[in-house]
């Protein structure tokens, strides 16, 4: 069965706006969140503009359990308003005039339903997000993560078909953000139509979605699943996104010639050819004098560049052939007396690298 | 040239003062201070003057006097009329202009707020040439109906309306324009038609914005005067507003003159007070 039959989103279009381009083609089955990661400006925000009818399309078509969205070859357009899309804004957009129940009810209201019947539907969903002790309320008098509730209940009572959610936990700190987001996760697993998460962090990403894709200056660079993206990157982007070193180079059997420099020794794959080698800022150990003999078949030297204090380790930004970004713990900094300029030697032992073919589609 | 360190005295509340809001000095220059005081003087004297003349002991008979009542009454329900059909016209209107692009719009904004700059009296002739008897529409009213508007409360109501009506519409155009369109967008995803998107969301949202324009269109509309005698003249209890009473009893009887004036004084006040978040809060204009 097609995901277009099933009740499926299916997007293959262009938005041109200005000497912005967008082209995707992506395919969301029911039930199933579809992470856009991306940077700013990447067009993910655009995305979901044009699937709730907010932006047409330039070219290409999106269609919904086989119904047509948007359609440029034919000029077939179905109105913002009457499309059966949920859309979870960036900063909520909840009406400030209106209370929280107001706001829920307001869809199926505009919907056509009754006043008495649009209250009942939103009374479901306002008890089912655990919003009853703050029907009363206006937005302004909630916090971050009630508000985050508050437009998931008002986006998920008009009934929608499809779901579409831009950065919903951007608007909070990082304290609540954990909750909200767990919460989200089960919210989603009972949305029964297809859902797109818009995001630019990759955690929240990896944790809500079921497949990811990963879109930089409009274009689609890489899709599968977010342990597959964790684990190979294929642009320097989504390595940087989950905290990767990656390298590109040229495989000869155990050894990978680096094009920014320098050579990994790798556990023999049989690999011929362009590759992709990605390292994790943990495998790498870092010494003040060259290591004596090991197991570890990678050692090579670098100064230090920089340091950042992260949660709880400090990642080095080391300069070297290749470069790379360590992670190490603030005694080992204070212990090796670690300082922008100072020489160390890197080690990684060659299980510690993913090597991986570089397919043609990706740059 | 050294600059020389020339001690002055600061006063303590003067030193908390630069010390809260920071920046240096903040005494006025003579050749800025000289001007300033006369502006002052200029706009001040003369509602002095009014107020120093005014007969209080008076004021209830002067007031009662049966042109002033006529006149006051007349002025009060037709000005709230006026404004009435400006907020029934006018922002749907406004609307239109901050909504939505067709050819010719800047030119229709341009003609909008026209009035705003026309003298009064160039509306008064502009609406005989065209309501009058003979005039470009009113002739066929008059043929038809049998209806003459000029010299009527109607021509009051059409004259006041004329004038006062571009206040309310620039101001709700301005409020819809910096509205945040989000709030629309949303509504529109969530099933809003344009027409349930105005009426739920835009309307409530620009409301203190219409309220202010509704005000300044109506003490617009209350002291209209040029308009007014031009196209609907000064019949006593029909078309006679409490400006065109002050014009006329200044000679026949200045203490109602000076009481009426002291009325549209009060009311200004009034409508100032009202709009002091809007306009008195220094500089910035939400």
């Amino acid at each position: 069965m097609t995901p277009e039959a099933s009740g499926g989103l299916a997007v293959d279009a262009e938005v041109t706006r200005g000497s912005f381009t967008l082209a995707v083609t992506l395919a969301a089955p029911p039930g199933q969140v579809v992470g856009v990661l991306g940077p700013n400006g990447a067009g993910k925000s655009t995305l979901l503009s044009a699937i709730a009818g907010l932006t047409p399309l330039s070219a290409g078509r999106i269609t919904l359990a086989g119904q047509i969205l948007d359609d440029a070859a034919t000029g077939t357009f179905v109105e913002v308003s009457r499309r059966p899309v949920g859309f979870v804004f960036q900063n909520y957009r909840l009406f400030p005039h209106l209370t929280v129940a107001e706001n829920v009810a307001f869809s199926p209201r505009a919907r056509g339903l009754g006043r008495r019947a649009a209250k009942s539907a939103a009374d479901h969903w306002i008890d089912r997000l655990g919003l009853a002790s703050l029907a009363d309320r206006k937005p302004d008098q909630l916090s971050g993560g009630q508000a985050q509730r508050v437009a998931l209940a008002r986006a998920l009572a008009g009934q929608p078909a499809l779901l579409l959610l831009d950065e919903p936990l951007s608007a909070l700190d990082a304290g609540t953000r954990l909750d909200v987001q767990a919460e989200l996760k089960r919210h989603l697993a009972d949305f029964t139509g297809p859902c797109l998460l818009v995001t630019h962090d990759p955690l929240e990403a990896l944790v809500l979605a079921d497949q990811l894709i990963v879109l930089e200056a409009g274009h689609i660079v890489q899709h599968g699943t977010p342990a597959q993206i964790a684990r190979q990157p294929a642009t320097d982007y989504v390595a940087k996104l989950v905290g990767l070193n990656l390298y590109t180079g040229h495989a000869d059997g155990p050894q990978v010639k680096l094009t920014a420099g320098g050579t990994f020794i790798i556990a023999d794959h049989g690999l011929h050819g362009d590759v992709l080698v990605a390292i994790r800022p943990s495998a790498m150990v870092v010494s003040t004098q060259h290591p004596q003999p090991s197991s570890a078949r990678n050692t090579w030297p670098a100064k230090v560049t920089g340091l950042t204090l992260l949660a709880d380790r400090v990642r080095l930004d080391l300069q070297g052939q290749p470069p790379a970004l360590v992670d190490v713990t603030p005694a080992a900094v204070a212990e090796l007396s670690l300082s922008p300029g100072s020489q160390v030697w890197l080690t990684v032992k060659a299980t510690d690298l993913e090597v991986y073919t570089r397919t043609s589609s990706q740059p | 040239m050294v600059t020389r360190t020339a001690p002055s005295h600061l006063t303590a509340p003067e030193r908390a003062r630069r010390a809260a809001r920071g920046g240096a000095s903040r005494s006025v220059p003579a050749p800025l201070l000289v001007p300033a005081l006369i502006a002052v003087a200029f706009l001040v004297l003369p509602l002095a003057g009014l107020l120093i003349r005014a007969p209080w002991g008076r004021l209830g008979v002067a007031l009662t006097g049966a042109d002033a009542t006529q006149a006051l009454v007349l002025s009060l329900w037709t000005a709230t009329v006026t404004t009435g059909v400006s907020l029934v016209i006018g922002v749907p209107l406004a609307w239109v202009l901050a909504r939505t692009t067709f050819p010719g719009q800047r030119l229709l904004r341009a003609l909008v707020t026209l009035p705003l700059v026309l003298p009064p009296v160039v509306g008064g002739v502009a609406l005989l040439l065209a309501f009058s008897r003979v005039g470009l529409v009113g002739r066929y009213l008059d043929y038809w109906f049998g209806l003459t508007i000029p010299f009527t409360p109607l021509a009051v109501i059409m004259a006041e309306t004329f004038v006062a009506m571009p206040f309310l519409i620039i101001t709700v155009e301005g409020a819809l324009r910096s509205a945040d369109q989000g709030f629309e967008e949303a509504a529109a995803t969530l099933g809003a038609t344009r027409m349930t998107v105005f009426r739920r969301v835009t309307l409530p949202l620009i409301a203190p914005s219409v309220g202010a324009g509704a005000v300044l269109c109506w003490a617009r509309a209350l002291g209209e005067f040029g308009a007014t005698i031009t196209f609907a003249g000064s019949f006593p209890g029909q078309t006679e507003t409490m400006p065109i009473a002050v014009y006329y009893a200044l000679e026949t009887d200045p203490d109602a003159a000076i009481a009426l004036s002291l009325v549209l004084l009060l009311v200004s006040v009034v409508v100032l007070v009202s709009l002091r978040d809007r306009w008195l809060r220094g500089g910035s204009v939400q």
